[in-house]
């Protein structure tokens, strides 16, 4: 077993998911099958491989740092679930 | 009987430029269509019906004044719901993003809206464009219109099918480790992932950024090269776009290459990696083109068998990355909790479906400390090996021909509770994705249950031109194109 159902909930914990014990004893089983199969590119010796950073031979563009097309606030703040003519509003952080 | 909703774009738009028929005739051709099949096939998730007929009056009238403002102003496409636009929600196929109406134009659509494409609604996908069969998607079932009890094929089933069933006459789908191609194959329609780069991803909700590409779905290879034609090219808001110039797709349709070289690499073709049946199929497609003076040669692809661990390590590390943006605060979903922290993980766990979580956490177990080099570097060196078995293959040859997917459509429901299983049916797509190359897949038959196989040719970077050159011209030898699901 490479993976325990603490280890999911630690992961569950860092990506701000809960899970209930069926879940994690879900997941942990299909996390370790994934990862017993992806064990295989251990069997590749990479050492001198340097990994790949973009895939085509090419540079990328570039362009001048132009501030352009600015979208007005009202319309970005629109799709939060909560919100006013300004801000997005969440639960208070500060007491 | 023949309807305006069995022609193809290129047959439909010397109609409406000769006043054969009207731009609002096609289009509510092809609504009557989905109003007479989509409740079996569940291609769309929305139908634009009244805005699309408004579009195609306008393209009407335009037309009259001589303002035509391409050969395909006023012809329907199906959009993957996964491109953004401000005229319609984008839900992605998750209940996190239901009823998101973005601010802004995704660049496609933008280039779509330039040449005076309608489109007529957007198509299901797995949530997040992550699955190959359109089940993972939180809205509704997508089933193949060549056999209702099975799979479309995905993450861009919806599109696929739409095509397959005539609903539409092209789509956009999007593809990051074979989710246009597969589909495209399991529906026997026309299916292509350009180049990385080649088309802007601005807009396109991001899954596994260095994998992902927009690309179109299309009945014909002349149709698609239309297409690509209408979506390519640098976008100065994609960084990762390249400049190079935009070829006339469909001038290089004009035959066969000469001397041209397929070559056909021994891993793929092994007899126990795919269905016999598919591979007879597929064989026999590579003899037509021999017989039309394409010379074959054998090539290898020696990492190929390490390529699903790879694409499925690195895809999943950008995924985890991607959508930590959902969050319950700027857009989407959001479940009410007296704190943020809370908010965070009740808006989370209740929007996402079981796989997005899976590949969530699994990202994240590949990205974090002490697993990183392990994991995630180790995919990226691999990753490096499966380019260059692509570069030296490519030395001898100018395409690849391989299966597009080791089977056909299977049963709805067969594969859900084995994600392994599910991903191991990309085998023959993923790397491609992994190099940034193109790829193509084409109808090449159908099995003895009649359900459809598509023949995968893969080209080098940027050269999406010899694709479909070979494909215009296996279309032109076979009719498997032609054939129509009954419905």
């Amino acid at each position: 077993m490479r993976i325990s159902a603490e280890t999911v909930l630690e992961l569950a914990d860092l990506a701000r998911l809960r899970l209930d014990p069926e879940e994690v004893e879900r997941m942990r089983r299909d996390l370790d099958a994934i990862l017993g199969y992806v064990e295989k590119l251990s069997e590749l010796d990479t050492t001198q491989v340097p990994p790949t950073a973009h895939v085509l031979d090419i540079s990328t563009p570039l362009r001048l740092d132009r501030v352009a097309g600015v979208l007005p606030v009202k319309e970005v703040v629109r799709n939060a679930p909560q919100h006013d003519e300004s801000s997005m509003i969440v639960p208070k952080v500060i007491e | 009987m023949s309807t305006l909703a069995d022609r193809t774009l290129c047959e439909l738009a010397p109609l409406v430029a000769g006043g054969k028929a009207s731009c609002r005739e096609v289009v509510q051709a092809f609504l009557d269509r989905s109003a007479e099949v989509d409740a079996r096939v569940g291609a769309f998730v929305s139908l634009r019906r009244e805005e699309a007929l408004r579009e195609a009056d306008e393209a009407d009238r335009a037309r009259a004044r001589g303002e035509a403002r391409s050969p395909w102003h006023g012809l329907p496409l199906a959009v993957k719901d996964i491109l953004v636009s401000p005229d319609f929600d984008t839900s992605c196929g998750s209940r996190i993003l239901r009823g998101f109406r973005a601010p802004y134009e995704s660049s496609v659509l933008r280039h779509v809206r330039d040449a005076g494409l309608v489109v007529v609604g957007t198509t299901n996908m797995d949530e997040f464009a992550m699955g190959s069969s359109c089940e993972n998607s939180a809205l509704r079932q997508t089933a193949n219109p060549w056999d209702l009890t099975r799979v479309p094929g995905g993450s861009s089933g919806g599109s696929a099918a739409a095509v397959a069933a005539r609903e539409a006459p092209v789509a956009l789908g999007s593809d990051t480790g074979g989710s246009i191609r597969q589909p495209a194959a399991l529906c026997g329609v026309v299916g292509l992932k350009p180049t990385y780069g080649r088309v802007s991803r601005y807009g396109l909700v991001a899954f596994a950024s260095s994998l992902d590409q927009v690309g179109p779905f299309a009945r014909t290879v002349e149709d698609a090269a239309t297409l690509l034609g209408v979506i390519a090219g640098h976008d100065p808001r994609d960084s990762t776009s390249v400049g190079q110039e935009v070829p006339d797709y469909v001038a290089a349709l004009a035959g066969l290459p000469d001397g041209l070289r397929v070559g056909i690499p021994r891993e793929f073709l092994a007899e126990e990696g795919a269905d016999p049946e598919v591979l007879e199929r597929v064989h026999a497609a590579i003899r037509v083109l021999e017989a039309r003076g394409a010379k074959t040669v054998e090539v290898s692809l020696p990492h190929s068998p390490y390529g699903i661990a790879t694409y499925y390590l690195i895809c999943m590390a950008e995924a985890s990355s991607n959508l930590s943006r959902y969050d319950g605060v700027k857009y989407g979903f959001r479940s009410e909790a007296p704190t943020l922290d809370e908010m965070y993980r009740s808006s989370r766990s209740e929007g996402f479906g079981p796989e997005v979580k899976r590949r969530i956490l699994l990202g994240t177990f590949v990205l974090s400390a002490g697993y990183y080099d392990a994991y995630y570097r180790k995919a990226q060196q691999v990753r490096t090996l499966i380019r260059h078995d692509f570069e030296s293959a490519f030395e001898s040859c100018d395409v690849l021909a391989t299966p597009t997917s080791p089977g056909p459509a299977w049963p709805l429901g067969e594969r859900v509770d084995d994600p392994l299983k599910m991903y191991l049916s990309d085998i023959f797509t993923v790397t491609v994705n992994l190099a940034g190359l193109p790829g193509l897949s084409v109808p090449c038959g159908f099995t003895g249950a009649g359900l459809p196989v598509g023949l995968q040719l893969i080209g080098r970077p940027l050269d999406e031109a010899t694709l479909l050159a070979v494909g215009q011209a296996y279309q032109r030898e076979t009719d498997w194109h032609t054939a129509v699901p009954e419905l």
